[in-house]
């Protein structure tokens, strides 16, 4: 029952893994069905491989390439460009071949009757693997000690990078940052904050100038790349909005008086 | 046992066309640990239709091997990148010409 609720579902996000644009939604998708996969261990009287398969896979695995992701871009999305052409439709139909091979000739052979795990099992399923493993297995799962160690030295041997130039220091800096000002007439300051002098202390919102244009150096480029920065006068219709629901503080100083001053002040700023 | 089996035909010729047509090194590598994923179910499947653990001991020690094998093709990925600036396949070709 749980195999062909889990089939269908994993089926279909390793096809989503195909076609989807952005390498993060493959992931996600990989995740889908390592999870499923998991679910399916479970049901197949494999309780450890079901514990080994969440933390290892989708904790472990999974977590390296969304982090790896995160360092190279996340939005480094496919390229159509074909290098060699019509690859992509050679590799389907070849796939798809294969694919049609191989489920054809394992669909035929007859299995035979299940066994099943519950003698081997006896004594729990954690205790015969390890009564397996370290006795029949123990010289394999002392090589994958050396593969692991292995591949842990090849993974900062990779990662390493020779310093070429000298660390900039704390003074070297600041006389860096002193010369620019001399230089192009840098402000040697730290960048303003955004929502300085703004209705609003968000990032995305830029800091306003004694004379009401936006500081563009408050906002990250990032955020203004993607064009989520909002402008000043977007924000003035929030606050049409929120007075509306509020009541307007301007015409009843009675009840907020306090609240209704500063409003006015900053309304004559931003103006 | 045999849908399982066949389950395990499905991805891994999934896995098996996502390497040959994606381009984004990552993705391809995904598909790679699709494939690996797909094997350890054959191997679990044949672990319970014949009664024998030694097919789960197997699937461990793909598992082992994967995630070494994850560590290091990540980190040439990194190192690809940080050269060339791209994750693509197809710029990691300094030797074609």
């Amino acid at each position: 029952m749980t195999f062909w609720i889990l089939a269908p579902l994993m089926v279909l996000a390793a096809l989503g893994i195909l076609f989807v644009r952005k390498a993060v939604h493959a992931a996600l998708l990989l995740a889908v069905v390592m999870i499923s996969l998991a679910f399916l261990y479970a049901v197949m009287d494999a309780p450890f491989l079901f514990a080994v398969q969440i933390i290892v896979y989708t904790g472990a695995i999974l977590m390296l390439f969304l982090f790896v992701m995160m360092l190279i871009g996340v939005d480094a999305s496919d390229s159509t460009v074909e290098t060699i052409r019509g690859q992509r439709a050679m590799a389907t139909v070849l796939g798809l071949l294969f694919g049609t091979v191989l489920v054809v000739g394992v669909s035929q052979v007859t299995l035979g009757t299940v066994v099943g795990l519950d003698e081997a099992n006896s004594g729990g399923n954690v205790p015969a693997i390890a009564n397996i493993l370290f006795s029949r297995y123990v010289f394999a799962f002392e090589a994958t000690s050396a593969l692991l160690i292995t591949a842990v030295l090849g993974a900062m041997v990779l990662a390493h990078r020779e310093r070429l130039t000298p660390k900039a220091t704390q003074a070297s800096l600041a006389a860096q940052r002193i010369r620019d000002f001399g230089d192009h007439g840098k402000h040697p300051g730290p960048l303003p904050s955004p929502g300085v002098y703004a209705r609003h202390n968000a990032v995305d919102t830029p800091a306003l100038l004694p004379d009401g244009t936006a500081a563009e150096s408050s906002v990250s480029r990032v955020l203004a790349a993607r064009g989520t920065v909002r402008s000043a006068p977007a924000l003035a219709d929030d606050i049409d909005l929120v007075t509306a629901q509020i009541g307007d503080p301007a015409k009843a100083p009675d009840t907020s008086g306090k609240a209704g001053a500063p409003a006015n002040t900053e309304e004559d700023v931003t103006k | 046992m045999t849908e399982y089996v066949v389950l395990s035909a499905i991805l891994f010729t999934i896995g098996c066309v996502g390497v040959l047509t994606r381009r984004n090194a990552l993705v391809v590598f995904m598909c790679v640990e699709l494939m690996l994923n797909a094997c350890n179910l054959a191997f679990v499947a044949f672990a319970k239709q014949h009664g024998n653990l030694d097919g789960q001991i197997t699937a461990f020690f793909v598992m082992v091997v994967a995630a070494a094998e994850v560590v290091i093709g990540l980190a040439i990925i990194m190192t690809i990148f940080r050269t060339r600036r791209s994750a693509s396949v197809d710029d990691a070709s300094l030797l074609k010409y």
